[in-house]
């Protein structure tokens, strides 16, 4: 991850003159307060995206994925919502200090996201063409006639046929699969420079899944935008990311580009998840299961948060925490991208 | 076994007779279950006080298969083809349109009173979504007991508490939390409960209808091997539904695949992930995504375009034929059986195995090393 050493003073537009990454989160901590106590979702994140770059932030249920993403958007509840400390930088500057109306900006028009589950993101009540016109209307105040027709522009866009016949059709009337090409069509209208997409094909059959996989990428390549690819498939992961940040239990446990990830994995939690998963082209004997469940946030376990299910945890894993650090060969040359934080990221890569 | 009588539909067969070709013992290897054309047919009705039937969804329509004892029979599909109906109709939770299922010989679409609790007794279900198929007003203890107020055969009154207890140790939970209610677990203990619940009567089948595609990957594999472990000890036949293609390779001896209310493909699992001969299926495997980057470049990926078309109004001839780019003329009017294509019978190949296309022709996608 390569650092900022100069704060930009406005979010500058497209191919603008600000160098570094286009969102950098630095040491991000959120945390609920709950009646049961405080629940630490998110302890300490970073990462960074590039324009046109593509990063996975994999993880299961309760790892914080989620959170950090509405923390960048903007839309955690607050309260029972908290964001401690840390800092979350668009093109250099820090999202989380500026006043509510300068948010209000960029939300949507330079950062939006695409949410899971399209059929309740979608107001029922509302036709899609209102609901997609209301970007234009609402951002540049364009006429409800105007707004209507950029509506059918971008249906067509996401390759929604007889788009101008549908404009006026409810979310009902749609099946899964386009309803995640309007939920796409919004993200897109005003060409932002980030996507957030929060497990976008969960809830999609598979021949759909690739259909709108590939409808990303594509308008990604287009635009040149930077994307964030939330999600617990280890398989959409392969097929579309460019680097990837494991999480558990609200921090990231191993970054690495795909490629490196899937080859030698630097944590026992990666590695347990790429063992657990049944593959298509290999009938094997019985899958390696990671014992245990995930984490209680309530209670995160003292050191390692993994330890009560690492098959190599030692008494240094139970009292430490383990920094993220970077991996290198065994020769000590350095690999770029990749961190580890496990105490015993040697063995696990070179073992 | 004996060939499917259809004698208890003239009544030759008394309910006790019935009751006594379900309880016998089977041979490993035997079909236990043969489903024959079964069809389910919602109707779609106008009209408040007058209602007119005005068409029919078709979400079952012909299905043939058979389960072999100790065996999982895998099926796979979108949503909406009708996978989840024709768990249902095994289990006669849904009245079949037409079509029969014979379980050891015997049809239970007809079956009725102390014939049809036998066998119902006999195929068990573990449900999908755990949060939703427990109650959560009751402890764990009642819902697995709960089994027992229906079939009092199977465990006394006086030995419930134990029986109950020992469920709970073989699908690995603490037997001391018998008291305790469904939220105080998580999502993988919970479909363990589910899976105590189907295996408190001793059944012979158990239908799994999505069991792991509500839980995360890491609970999820070890739900898996449980219900594998499951099938050895307690000599148990599986029917898994499921639309995780990876998941059911994994489990499964034999694989279906429907398209619509019908059955496109059938065999072993070989044949079907690696010599698969249906369109739908080629397509089906192309689109799932290999958890492996270095296999994006060379793999082949088929598209479809579309949505699948209403079981309501399905397309003519092939089902498929909307969606595929094999169609032709042929395929709009001709409806393929499902058969061993032409080309391969009598062959001794993988992709010899039963398969619904005019046009059936071998193609790898998955390239399996």
């Amino acid at each position: 991850m390569s650092t900022i050493d100069k704060t930009a003073t406005v979010p500058a537009p497209r191919g603008g003159d600000h160098t570094g990454p286009l969102l950098e989160v630095r040491d991000l901590h959120v945390e609920f307060h709950t009646r049961d106590g405080v629940a630490k979702a998110v302890n300490g994140v970073n990462y960074s995206v590039n324009a046109g770059e593509t990063l996975a932030v994999l993880g299961e249920s309760g790892s914080g994925k989620s959170v950090t993403a509405q923390a960048i958007m903007g839309i955690l509840d607050m309260p029972p919502g908290k964001i401690p400390q840390g800092e979350i930088l668009f093109r250099g500057q820090d999202m989380l200090k500026m006043s509510n109306e300068e948010r209000r900006k960029i939300r949507g028009r330079k950062i939006a996201m695409i949410f899971q589950d399209a059929l309740s993101s979608l107001n029922p009540v509302l036709s899609v063409g209102y609901q997609l016109g209301e970007m234009f209307r609402v951002h540049q105040g364009l006429s409800k006639k105007d707004a209507t027709a950029r509506a059918i522009e971008l249906m067509d866009r996401v390759k929604i046929p007889a788009a101008k016949a549908r404009v006026s059709d409810y979310p009902h009337q749609f099946s899964g699969g386009m309803r995640q090409r309007i939920m796409i069509a919004m993200a897109l209208a005003l060409e932002p420079d980030l996507i957030i997409a929060d497990e976008p094909t969960t809830a999609l059959d598979v021949t759909v899944q690739a259909q709108v996989m590939d409808l990303l990428a594509e308008l990604q390549q287009e635009f040149n935008m930077g994307l964030i690819l939330i999600t617990h498939d280890l398989g959409v992961v392969a097929d579309v990311a460019d680097k990837i940040a494991v999480m558990y239990a609200g921090r990231i446990v191993e970054q690495a580009p795909v490629h490196e990830l899937y080859k030698r994995p630097a944590h026992p939690y990666t590695r347990g998840l790429l063992d657990s998963i049944p593959r298509l082209d290999q009938k094997g004997q019985e899958l390696y299961a990671i014992k245990g469940l995930p984490p209680n946030l309530l209670k995160i376990p003292s050191g390692c948060a993994f330890n009560p299910r690492c098959p190599k945890a030692t008494d240094l894993c139970h009292t430490e925490v383990p920094p993220l650090v970077p991996v290198t060969e065994q020769d000590g040359t350095e690999l770029p991208g990749r961190k580890s934080a496990c105490h015993f990221w040697k063995e696990t890569i070179h073992g | 076994m004996a060939e499917p009588s259809k004698t208890n539909e003239a009544g030759a067969v008394s309910e006790a007779e019935a009751v006594a070709a379900i309880d016998a013992p089977i041979q490993r290897g035997e079909p236990i279950l043969q489903v024959r054309n079964l069809q389910k047919h919602f109707p779609l009705t106008q009209g408040i006080l007058f209602k007119k039937q005005v068409g029919a969804v078709k979400a079952v329509d012909g299905v043939s298969f058979d389960l072999y004892q100790g065996e999982t029979l895998g099926i796979v599909g979108e949503s909406g083809c009708g996978k989840s109906t024709v768990a249902k109709l095994l289990m006669n939770l849904e009245r079949a349109t037409a079509g029969e299922v014979f379980y050891k010989g015997q049809d239970i679409t007809k079956l009725s009173g102390r014939a049809l609790k036998a066998v119902r007794r006999n195929i068990q279900m573990v449900f999908q979504d755990p949060y939703t198929s427990l109650n959560p007003r009751m402890t764990v203890g009642d819902i697995i007991g709960e089994t027992f107020d229906i079939h009092p055969e199977v465990a006394p009154k006086g030995d419930r508490r134990r029986k109950v207890q020992e469920l709970l140790d073989v699908v690995g939970l603490n037997p001391e939390y018998i008291n305790r209610y469904p939220h105080q677990f998580s999502g993988g203990q919970r479909q363990r409960i589910g899976i105590a619940r189907g295996l408190a009567l001793n059944p012979e089948i158990i239908i799994c209808d999505e069991p792991v595609s509500a839980l995360d990957v890491s609970v999820q594999a070890q739900v898996v091997n449980l219900m594998e472990k499951l099938q050895d000890e307690f000599n148990l036949s599986y029917i898994f539904i499921a639309h995780d293609l990876s998941i059911v390779r994994h489990i499964s001896d034999r694989v279906g695949v429907m398209y619509l209310g019908k059955m496109a493909e059938i065999g072993t699992d070989v044949q079907i992930y690696d010599h698969p001969t249906h369109p739908y299926t080629q397509a089906l495997l192309s689109a799932v995504p290999v958890p492996d980057p270095e296999a994006r470049a060379n793999r082949e990926r088929i598209i479809l375009t579309g949505d699948v078309p209403s079981p309501a109004n399905p397309p003519s001839g092939c089902r498929f034929r909307t969606r595929c780019w094999k169609a032709q003329d042929k395929c709009a009017t001709e409806v393929p059986v499902l058969a061993v294509p032409e080309r391969f019978r009598g062959l001794d190949t993988p992709a010899a195995h039963q398969s619904a296309c005019h046009f059936a022709e071998e193609k790898d996608v998955v390239h399996a090393s």
